[in-house]
């Protein structure tokens, strides 16, 4: 442990790949791996709960075509509860790496998406759509919302820039629009008639009810184009948490790291929102659970975040669908539920090492 | 000589603008008094509370107006202190009331209540609410102050905070989703409004913000070493420990006393904080009692505004609030916050 050797190979896992190259920390490689394991196993759990219960066997044999004897189980596993599954993995990954990117740039511990005004943002669009006219919400929710989310963090950054970006202003103007975006979605829901506003909270809430292979497939490029992003962004990270002097005088171009970074935190975040409603806390409490498990290095920091993320959506979406079945609950309102024992559990016990 | 000549004429500037602040919160005061669905002349105002005829006017005046103003001005001073506190106790300026918990907890008590008795009077309201506020305060103050790694880090506090409030926030809101004359009866009060409250309510709600609002007082010396951080702190001999527990607790009276009073209402205890830092710099002293007219103005603005602007019904105090207070934040932390 103590004797370091010059390149740091006892921290660092390096891979190199032609020009690319990527480093791991090494204590974040069992972290990884236990992640994914518990990702395949309550995903192959989470599948074969519901109404029909299928035997966790069957529903690897149904995921890969192979017959199972029951016709039924092809359809309920593949259409029914495999997209709404994915989707709520893929959702909490990019709200995860957007909080972690956040809390990043921002060097502030309580910063998450909503901060930057995109839930508040994309939560009045989606309101104002649903209570105002509820006939035409159906399709048309995701595109509004998302447009919702990305106008108010893109008025927020127009409004905090001054020749520079400074977090702390970014923080303050962000304050102040997702406060006037709250406040007239507040007022839309006093006004609103009581079915319409019920429509609303729940979509406010987050949810992944019914959700279908379309959405998968626009949630997973989205994320197949910013995840690899926030991940090249890891270095740009851990230097500009250290300050904007420090980060100068490492001879990081601050302004154009972070707004680059703000632009892919702010377009995971609404992406997510769009498909699945606000679901909050995940964008908290991932990049936090992370940094205890793997300490502060972006480079575990973000990958870690981000499996957390998706096994807290994946598990919560889960509990939501069968504590108190055949009713659901929405998956926005698990995630705080049972995501806050176990950071404040964290907090308490605190990192061993 | 010179230095402390300038020391002496910082100081009447500030407290020429304290009083100026004062100045704007009285007349604001007489505005909320006279302003409403029945519009009393300034001159009345005055005799009618203090020496009242009977008429209908010194009615309304007395019954309506008085605890409805009394209460806007003490709530935002509670609330907008309040923030100031658990700024400087966090050292984060995303700190707010709402990040003790006091918003969630009070909010899951009000709708149990609801839940429970069906249709309850605003007093049920204010009792459930200030239990719930207490408790949550309570807790998110023992989570914080329990032993482990990085006990004493504000960042611990802030974040057991957060967490707490999102997981009051999330067992609230399915009990919303599940029954649905709750949601309605519970909308209103939850979006924060000073209708209807009387002299009842007040005088069960109004102890704990008085006595919090007092305590500030001699708090705001040691919060302004708590800001720099606890070495300074240390170094300036301040007792961190037993300031932050009592500055806890006063922050959770001010902010319970106010949820419970008027409802959890938002970004005056976020907001009221930064203008008064904006404008005299970093020292508590003057920050404490400067917060204190900006909340009492900025939700008396709001409470007046809420009964003007949609005649005849009320919007929500919280929301106009915002909706006047949000672009004068910005445009302060736009030109404030150059570097």
């Amino acid at each position: 442990m103590s004797a370091k050797r010059q390149d740091g190979n006892d921290v660092w896992l390096v891979v190199r790949l032609r020009g690319l190259s990527m480093r791991l920390p090494r204590r974040s490689l069992p972290v990884m791996a236990v992640l994914l394991a518990l990702l395949a196993t309550m995903t192959v759990l989470s599948v074969s709960q519901g109404e029909l219960r299928i035997a966790p066997f069957e529903v690897v044999r149904a995921v890969v075509g192979l017959d199972t004897g029951n016709p039924d189980h092809a359809l309920v596993v593949r259409e029914f509860r495999l997209p709404r599954i994915v989707l709520a993995m893929l959702v909490g990954t990019a709200l995860a790496l957007s909080g972690a990117i956040l809390q990043g740039i921002t060097g502030n511990g309580l910063a998450e998406p909503g901060v930057l005004g995109i839930s508040q943002g994309a939560g009045l669009a989606a309101v104002a759509l649903l209570t105002l006219s509820p006939a035409t919400s159906g399709n048309l929710l995701p595109a509004v919302a998302l447009l919702g989310g990305l106008g108010a963090a893109a008025l927020i950054y127009l409004l905090a820039w001054d020749s520079g970006s400074s977090p702390m202003r970014l923080l303050l103007v962000g304050i102040g629009v997702a406060a006037v975006a709250s406040a007239l979605t507040t007022y839309l829901i006093v006004l609103g008639g009581i079915t319409e506003v019920q429509r609303a909270l729940l979509w406010l809430t987050g949810s992944v009810y019914g959700r279908s292979w379309g959405h998968v497939r626009t949630m997973g490029l989205w994320l197949l184009v910013l995840a690899p992003c926030a991940l090249l962004g890891a270095r740009a990270l851990n230097v500009l948490t250290l300050g904007e002097a420090p980060a100068k005088a490492l001879g990081q171009r601050v302004n154009f790291a972070r707004t680059g970074l703000i632009l892919v935190a702010v377009a995971l975040a609404s992406g997510a929102v769009a498909m699945a409603g606000a679901i909050s806390f995940v964008g908290l409490v991932a990049p936090h659970v992370a940094r205890r498990l793997v300490g502060p290095a972006h480079e575990g920091l973000l990958p870690v975040s981000a499996l957390f993320g998706a096994l807290l959506v994946l598990v919560a979406d889960l509990i939501g669908r069968t504590v108190i079945a055949p009713a659901q609950l929405p998956v926005g309102i698990v995630t705080a539920v049972i995501g806050a024992p176990y950071l404040l559990y964290l907090l308490l016990r605190g990192r061993s090492a | 000589m010179t230095g402390n000549r300038a020391s002496a004429r910082r100081r009447f500037g500030r407290g020429a603008l304290l009083a100026l602040a004062a100045l704007v919160v009285i007349g604001l005061a007489l505005a909320s008094m006279s302003v409403g669905s029945m519009r009393i002349p300034f001159g009345e105002v005055l005799g009618g509370i203090f020496s009242p005829s009977g008429s209908i006017n010194d009615l309304i005046l007395t019954t309506v107006r008085l605890p409805r103003t009394l209460a806007g001005l003490l709530v935002g001073a509670s609330l907008a202190v309040a923030g100031a506190i658990m700024q400087a106790l966090t050292r984060n300026p995303l700190a707010s009331p709402g990040i003790l918990g006091v918003n969630a907890g009070a909010a899951l008590a009000v709708v149990i209540a609801v839940l429970l008795l069906g249709n309850p009077p605003l007093a049920t309201y204010a009792l459930f609410g200030l239990v719930g506020a207490l408790l949550a305060g309570a807790l998110v103050y023992a989570l914080a102050a329990a032993p482990g790694v990085g006990a004493s880090s504000p960042l611990r506090l802030a974040l057991a905070g957060a967490v707490l409030a999102a997981f009051l926030g999330s067992l609230t809101t399915a009990l919303l989703l599940l029954d649905l004359n709750t949601l309605d009866q519970v909308r209103f009060w939850t979006a924060g409004s000073l209708a209807g409250r009387d002299m009842e309510l007040l005088r069960l709600t109004a102890p704990y913000m008085l006595a919090g609002l007092l305590l500030s007082v001699p708090l705001a010396r040691q919060l302004t070493a708590l800001s720099l951080g606890d070495d300074v702190a240390r170094g300036l001999g301040v007792r961190s420990g037993w300031i932050k527990l009592v500055a806890g607790l006063v922050a959770v009276l001010l902010a319970g006393g106010s949820v419970a009073l008027a409802g959890p209402i938002g970004f005056v205890g976020l907001v009221a904080p930064h203008l008064a830092r904006f404008i005299v710099g970093v020292d508590y002293r003057w920050i404490v009692p400067l917060s204190a007219l900006l909340g009492a103005a900025l939700v008396s603005l709001g409470d007046v505004g809420a009964r003007l602007a949609a005649k005849p019904n009320e919007i929500p105090v919280g929301v106009l609030m915002a909706l006047i207070g949000a672009p004068f934040f910005i445009y302060l932390a736009r030109t404030r916050m150059r570097r």
